[in-house]
């Protein structure tokens, strides 16, 4: 199909964009250090004797909230800058294939990365006798939170030229994202808010549906609440974009 | 196979592009002239489909620029003001991307590609990223991408624009000869060009069209028969309106 040929033309350019340029390996580098020292330093995973990867996991909201705005901010933000994408949107493509094309290359990068850290999954089961279907619905919700972070990422780089703006304002858009549900914030917000209304909120957090992964549930309403994170602001980066061209 | 009726953009309240219409056929080379800030590339991007018209109706190869912008787009070939392209990306992997975009694959792209190079001269730096180009071998890397699919219809802003001479020269040459079989637009302000190579001329001020005739015609309107005098009486200069 045309629409299908399309995005996969975009995904292939944008794929490669990441590893023409260092910004793929330091990334990759970076991630799996920071990884490696949550989870085994400040996560005390052998101190805690159980064969699970919760220390690996917990620190994934954490450690995406910087990693992932920086392999976002350039997809919108680097096209107007370059002034390229007069080019992109005037070929015969969409502007939505563009932005599926784009999220799509950059969710791919960031599940790549995901995968190389399977280190940790021969280590707990070499270690002990963990539940391997609880370590993949973990993986699961890490692919939908840096997919979230990721939709989030691309719409505020659709907003400026500027790539350290749009850093910024997807960090403190994500950051709201899980402190909304973090359990010391919640616990603060009951004691001058009505419980009901914390709930509310919390349902808005990352923090809330990604701890079922962690629990091992595939529950389809965080499934849901992720995919539907990653539609409404990819939607929203459409709407940019159009505002955007028509001055 | 280019028409545009009625065309109006405003940016706020500045009216960039006021009551502009034209067509353009096979075999045409339309030069669009105009001092900067006429409005040229304002126009030039609501035919391609980049930014929408106020109002007013631009339709290419019978589709409507707007309503059905993909067929429209598939027909032309576009080289936008400065020649953007993907700094990363080294020339070779730019064009072949710009030919999988317009549906080449295969046998078909490897002789796209090849053709498109060896029009714009771009053999020595093939597999250089294009952020180390210099601004010519820049600028006929994307004059390359706009040619790739060998469109019937070209729109290029300012194409010899950053080039040396004998670019510029090589550069005129080409859009001549392909403006035997296709239907071209292409805006500057270097006056010698337009009497080089263009069919027909369409002079843009503050948004209106203000001459629209053959580089002859509108030569005859001045005593001494030079095209500067024309544009000189006809379009104000910037520091009347400010």
């Amino acid at each position: 199909m045309n629409a299908w040929a399309n995005i996969k033309a975009i995904v292939k350019r944008e794929l490669g964009g990441y590893f023409t340029s260092p910004i793929a390996y330091v990334f990759l580098i970076i991630f799996l250090l920071l990884a490696g020292f949550f989870t085994f330093t400040v996560g005390s995973f052998f101190e805690r004797g159980e064969a699970s990867l919760v220390s690996f996991f917990t620190w994934h909201p954490w450690l995406y909230l910087f990693l992932v705005p920086a392999v976002g901010m350039r997809l919108w933000s680097e096209e107007r800058r370059l002034g390229t994408m007069e080019l992109l949107l005037t070929m015969p493509v969409t502007t939505w294939q563009a932005i599926v094309g784009k999220f799509l290359a950059s969710w791919l990068f960031l599940a790549l990365a995901l995968a190389l850290t399977f280190p940790v999954i021969v280590t707990v089961n070499w270690l002990g006798d963990p539940d391997n279907g609880v370590i993949f619905a973990g993986y699961m919700g890490s692919l939908f939170l840096a997919g979230s972070y990721l939709a989030v990422s691309c719409m505020t780089s659709a907003m400026t030229r500027n790539q350290v703006i749009s850093f910024i304002v997807s960090v403190v858009i994500c950051l709201f994202l899980i402190l909304a549900g973090y359990t010391p914030v919640t616990d603060l917000l009951t004691r001058v808010a009505n419980p009901r209304v914390v709930e509310v909120v919390a349902a808005f957090s990352v923090m809330t549906h990604f701890e079922g992964f962690q629990r091992g549930v595939l529950d389809v309403r965080d499934v849901v609440f992720f995919i539907s994170v990653i539609g409404f602001t990819l939607f929203a980066t459409g709407v940019i974009i159009r505002n955007h061209r028509a001055g | 196979m280019i028409k545009v009726e009625n065309l109006v953009k405003a940016f706020g309240a500045k009216v960039a592009v006021n009551d502009v219409s034209f067509t353009v056929e096979r075999g045409e080379v339309l030069g669009f002239l105009g001092p900067n800030g006429a409005g040229k590339s304002t126009t030039m991007r609501i035919v391609t489909g980049f930014i929408p018209p106020t109002s007013g109706r631009v339709t290419v190869g019978g589709h409507d620029i707007v309503d059905d912008p993909l067929p429209a787009k598939r027909l032309f070939g576009y080289l936008p003001e400065n020649a953007p392209g993907y700094a990363d990306m080294t020339v070779h992997g730019f064009l072949n991307f710009c030919a999988e975009v317009r549906g080449l694959h295969g046998e078909a792209r490897m002789r796209a590609v090849g053709r498109a190079v060896e029009l714009c001269f771009l053999q020595a730096v093939l597999h250089q990223s294009i952020d180390t180009l210099s601004k010519g071998y820049k600028h006929r890397t994307c004059l390359a991408q706009s040619l790739i699919h060998d469109p019937d219809i070209l729109i290029m802003d300012e194409p010899t624009d950053g080039l040396d001479p004998n670019q510029k020269y090589e550069v005129r040459n080409l859009i001549k000869s392909m403006g035997e079989k296709k239907a071209i637009i292409f805006s500057t302000h270097i006056l010698e060009e337009v009497e080089a190579v263009c069919s027909r001329v369409i002079i843009i001020d503050r948004g209106r069209i203000v001459a629209n005739g053959t580089p002859a015609e509108l030569k005859a309107r001045s005593p001494e028969g030079r095209l500067e005098d024309v544009f000189r009486a006809i379009t104000l200069p910037d520091t009347v309106h400010h």
